[in-house]
């Protein structure tokens, strides 16, 4: 790991714990497509030999659909539904905060429960990915816009995109162009989905549809 | 004797005030407006300290002391304080909680003699500053436990004292070892300084009786001779903490003690310019949301402390 993939990785960390702890729907959106964009080019940053041809058309891939097709969807759905800002998230946002620093030592613990070979050189990689999957799934479950839900799914996605890149050199290509296709086509469907519920509802306030009786 | 550090100690002793000068100067750069002279906080101390104090009939011997301790404070923290890669006047393992403390009294007693005086008001402010410094201490401390961490590894010696720690750091070691985590640290140094200075986006300085000042509002009471001490007592913890973050952002060590003693006079300047750039183009935090900037503060720390002990 040389420099430069060890500041990609600490710029990944630090724009989780600003999606934590951000009420500002664009600027969430941004700072997560940055995150998409600065994992694209890790591959290129990190395989300081073995920057291979075949390597470029899935960077290129996930660069462009994380980096400008996702927020281009995602701050349309925003322009479209009004809402401007995340204002009561179930869990606040300092402590958010707080529950980031212990999600990061829960993921430092798990990279090094695993087998050592796992780790080879990386050390810093594997933290990063598991914490990146956990904030993911703690935006899901703590803020109440469809919006914010949307963007931890991606920041989860990152945190797997992260995963696969520590734990092998590469990934066969066909498995990568489907796993950006899965998401695109989640983040298409999920941005159909938040136009539709605000257009019933008059806000993508997803916390009051489990209200809902038929 | 330690020539060097006592160099630095004149030289922080006479230019504190000109930070402050420099930091108007370029607000007032930036609203068009000529501006105070660069001199001017040397003029009001002057002219302070031939008045008077008038003490309230209420307050005890605290609000005499408040100020007198608080200008000791600094001052001692200001001889622990090592400046371009020259040692310290003082120093030795593990200096660097007395330092952290030594401003920490320094704040118990402004704080005190801010309640002393019975002021409602004051109160106020003092129950601010005592929540906002709460949550600076844990950046402040795990920021320079994370630096002690890292220039042991580099330089394979314990370094526990703030000489240790910022003598061995050099351009050099910050590019090959990993400047990242020492960028964080910066960073979580750099709001600890805004925010124990009472800058903006903590507390803005200039805006007298506003609800939401901080520093400014437990200094009303006091006058002459207390109010220079105090002023003056704030420029040097702007030095002091301001010297922590050059050192680290800007360690120029060229060999010659002149030079990097220039370098980071230098620096000091750049940093007042900086926070006067801060402050005309940023607007101050609600108050509800100072914490949320200090606990990032903590993280950043934290973030800093796992990338160098892992």
């Amino acid at each position: 790991m040389n420099i430069w993939a060890d500041a990609v990785i600490i710029l990944v960390v630090l724009v989780n714990l600003k999606v934590l702890g951000s009420s500002r729907l664009v600027a969430c959106i941004r700072i997560v497509a940055f995150q998409g964009i600065i994992l694209g080019m890790l591959p290129l940053l990190a395989n300081a030999g073995g920057l291979t041809l075949r390597m470029l058309p899935a960077a290129a891939a996930s660069t462009i659909l994380k980096g400008v097709v996702f927020p281009w969807l995602l701050i349309r759905a925003v322009r479209e539904s009004g809402a401007r800002r995340e204002v009561e998230p179930i869990v606040g946002y300092t402590t958010s905060l707080l529950a980031g620093i212990a999600m990061i030592g829960a993921a430092l613990w798990m990279g090094h429960r695993l087998p050592p070979q796992a780790l080879a050189g990386r050390s810093l990689v594997l933290p990063a990915a598991f914490f990146t999957v956990m904030v993911g799934l703690f935006m899901i479950v703590s803020r109440r816009q469809a919006i914010m839900q949307v963007l931890g799914y991606l920041v989860m996605e990152n945190g797997i995109y992260t995963f696969g890149m520590a734990m092998s050199e590469s990934q066969p290509l066909m498995v990568e162009l489907g796993i950006l296709l899965d998401v695109f086509m989640a983040v298409f469907v999920m941005g159909i989905t938040i136009y539709h519920i605000n257009r019933e509802f008059d806000h993508i306030d997803t916390d009051q549809m489990s209200a809902l009786k038929d | 004797m330690n020539l060097v550090g006592m160099v630095h100690l004149l030289a922080a002793l006479l230019l504190c005030p000109l930070l402050l000068g420099v930091i108007n100067r370029t607000k007032a750069f930036f609203a068009g407006r000529s501006g105070q002279p660069l001199l001017q906080l040397y003029f009001d101390l002057h002219k302070l300290l031939q008045k008077g104090t008038v003490y309230s009939t209420t307050a005890s011997w605290v609000v005499k002391a408040g100020p007198m301790v608080g200008l000791a404070c600094a001052a001692t923290a200001l001889m622990l304080v090592p400046f371009a890669g020259m040692a310290a006047l003082l120093g030795f393992q593990g200096d660097l909680l007395l330092f952290a403390y030594l401003l920490g009294l320094m704040r118990f007693f402004t704080v005190i003699a801010a309640l002393d005086t019975g002021s409602s008001f004051e109160g106020m402010g003092a129950s601010r500053e005592v929540t906002f410094s709460m949550l600076a201490e844990p950046a402040l401390l795990l920021g320079l436990a994370a630096m002690a961490r890292f220039v042991s590894a580099g330089a394979s010696t314990a370094a526990l004292s703030l000489s240790g720690i910022y003598g061995p750091l050099s351009t050099h070691m910050l590019v090959s070892l990993g400047g990242p985590a020492m960028l964080l640290v910066a960073a979580a140094l750099g709001i600890v300084f805004l925010a124990e200075n009472s800058r903006i986006p903590v507390d803005d300085p200039n805006t007298h009786l506003e609800l939401t000042m901080i520093h400014e509002v437990m200094v009303l009471d006091h006058g002459g001779v207390d109010l220079a001490f105090i002023q003056y007592g704030a420029a040097l913890k702007l030095w002091l903490l301001g010297s922590l973050l050059v050192g680290i952002v800007l360690p120029v060590r060229s060999g010659l003690a002149v030079l990097d003693l220039a370098a980071g006079i230098g620096g000091m300047f750049i940093l007042a310019v900086l926070v006067g750039v801060i402050e005309s183009t940023m607007a101050r935090l609600r108050l509800l949301r100072v914490p949320q900037l200090l606990v990032a503060a903590t993280v950043l720390s934290v973030l800093a402390m796992i990338l160098v002990t892992r």
